[in-house]
């Protein structure tokens, strides 16, 4: 009898301790990544990286602002092309669907998420590129919302269904009609949920450059124009890095630090956006 | 008296399952029907034909005619939408707006069909609390969550809630199943004062509650309608053999 009890034991802390190996596995680049980044960017930061844009070659100094406003632009013109479009399909597929139409768009969803982000660059270049003459901003925006909504569609579905029944019916039973009961209640209540969602999708194309290497191309002096080629920080620190500067290098560093922190407080609100659903 | 709803022949089917046939009876105004019945024998289904929350099952097909004030509410052309407005609904599990603050549910039903000015609104939340006499509870704390209220309390602003609207008929679907006595108790006064103004059908599991609330009882078992009456009548001199034996407790 105690022999089984102590083989039990050990067996627990053995797949215990093979546990915690795999969550330090997980962790572990993640810190190193950080810690890398933060040690190599560091020292290029400073106001003047957030107010100036890149210096001629040659000359010290410079920043990137450009790049961090090309893409807040981009992010945004994704946001208000993509954020409809996700939310309202989702309430299509979670409210109205049940039909072989929502099976597709479900099925269509999911390639387009899994489909490299380059070639959603090279189709965004063939659909505004090619006939508008000319890279853009844009066509940049388009190329991110093409990422950005199967994951909106896909998560907001998910907490539209989450929503319980009894919250449709109670709203339906006072003759409330049923599309102003899917905004008003249904979307209302799974709020959170929704709003975990755009910020993981924001912070997701925040960081695409495949996208925009075909479609915004990127730009060495202030882009506020979205159709003309557009700057924006994932296409700074890429062309930055694979200059031949040894300053260059400084300041792509320091682009690949803004754009990590970023990342991270956008995942951090979400969680903060999912907990505080949870304490319901 | 007036029968403000009438059953003429309904069957309703889920799919392939005929969960209720050939119903034909009526409920008279300012009156409470109850319909008693075992669990699975379609009371719920049947009640809730009454205000055509079928339509969101697209399995479900409602035949027959379902006639509030000699209107058949599944005729072509009429708005389910209006219909609930005329006939409103109470769940089994109190079911309030979480995210709303107790005085916006009292509103929802028009908040959410659009704007109502500042004091009117005031006027139906104070008059719609004190009728489910909820307003000195809560009177204090109109602005902090619905989900505060004990169940009991959150059942009564559900009541609230339908009152507002003004609805002709009120639907209750198990209303105090999920309450503890006192609660149910608060709620069985209630449905007894709210008769003078609405019609009242309530399906409940519990048999001393459908005597102690209601004017006439249907007993529905397993999609049929068994018998219906006076309730003093079936529970004192049942016509039918089945009747009898539920009310006895002999099965169910």
């Amino acid at each position: 009898m105690m022999n089984g009890m102590a083989f039990r034991k050990v067996k627990n802390h053995l797949m215990s301790f093979v546990m915690l190996a795999c969550t330090l596995a997980v962790l572990i680049p993640l810190a190193l990544i950080f810690v890398h980044i933060v040690k190599m960017g560091i020292s290029s930061l400073s106001i003047d990286f957030f107010t100036h844009i890149p210096a001629p070659t040659g000359e010290p100094g410079g920043g990137m602002a450009n790049g961090m406003l090309g893409s807040l632009i981009m992010i945004g013109g994704a946001s208000l092309i993509g954020l409809p479009i996700g939310i309202l399909g989702a309430i299509y597929l979670s409210e109205f669907g049940g039909s072989r139409m929502s099976t597709t768009i479900r099925f269509a969803a999911d390639v387009l998420s899994g489909t490299p982000s380059i070639i959603t660059g090279m189709v965004a270049y063939t659909l505004l590129v090619v006939p508008m003459k000319g890279f853009s901003g844009l066509a940049g925006a388009v190329a991110l919302a093409m990422i950005m909504i199967p994951i909106v569609l896909r998560t907001t579905e998910e907490q539209l269904k989450m929503v319980p029944g009894s919250l449709r019916e109670a709203s339906l039973a006072l003759g409330v009609p049923f599309w102003r009961t899917s905004l008003k209640v249904t979307l209302r209540s799974a709020m959170s949920g929704v709003l975990t969602g755009i910020l993981l999708a924001v912070a997701r194309i925040a960081g695409e450059t495949a996208p925009l290497l075909f479609t915004a191309l990127g730009n060495q002096f202030w882009s506020k124009n979205v159709l003309q080629p557009m700057a924006a920080l994932p296409l700074q620190i890429f062309s930055f890095a694979i200059a031949p500067y040894e300053d260059w290098h400084k300041l792509a560093w320091a682009g690949a630090l803004v754009l990590v922190s970023v990342m991270f407080g956008l995942s951090l609100t979400a969680r903060y956006f999912s907990r505080s659903r949870q304490a319901h | 008296m007036n029968n403000k709803v009438k059953l003429e022949q309904v069957n309703i089917h889920f799919g392939k399952t005929h969960a209720v046939r050939d119903i034909n009876m009526s409920f008279p105004e300012n009156s409470v029907t109850a319909i008693i019945g075992p669990s699975g024998c379609g009371k719920s289904t049947l009640l809730r034909s009454m205000n055509r929350m079928h339509d969101l099952v697209p399995s479900a097909r409602v035949t027959g005619k379902i006639l509030v004030d000699n209107g058949d509410i599944y005729d072509r052309g009429v708005d389910p939408v209006a219909i609930r407005r005329r006939v409103g609904m109470v769940f089994q599990k109190p079911n309030p707006f979480p995210a709303m603050s107790i005085y916006d549910n009292v509103i929802a039903g028009y908040k959410l069909n659009g704007r109502l000015p500042r004091e009117e609104a005031d006027e139906i939340v104070e008059s719609c609390l004190k009728r489910v006499a909820l307003w000195d509870e809560v009177k204090d704390r109109l602005k902090s969550n619905a989900m505060m209220l004990s169940g009991g309390q959150q059942q009564r602003l559900c009541i609230a809630r339908t009152i507002a609207v003004k609805p002709e008929v009120i639907l209750m679907d198990e209303p105090a199943s999920a309450l503890d006595p006192i609660s149910t108790l608060k709620i069985e006064e209630l449905i007894e004062e709210l008769k003078e103004r609405y019609t009242i059908i309530i399906v409940t599991h519990n048999m001393q509650q459908a005597a102690r609330v209601s004017d006439y009882t249907a007993f529905l078992y397993m999609g049929d309608l068994v018998e219906c009456g006076e309730t003093k009548k079936i529970f004192t001199t049942p016509e039918e053999k089945r009747t009898e034996d539920y009310i006895t407790g002999r099965f169910g």
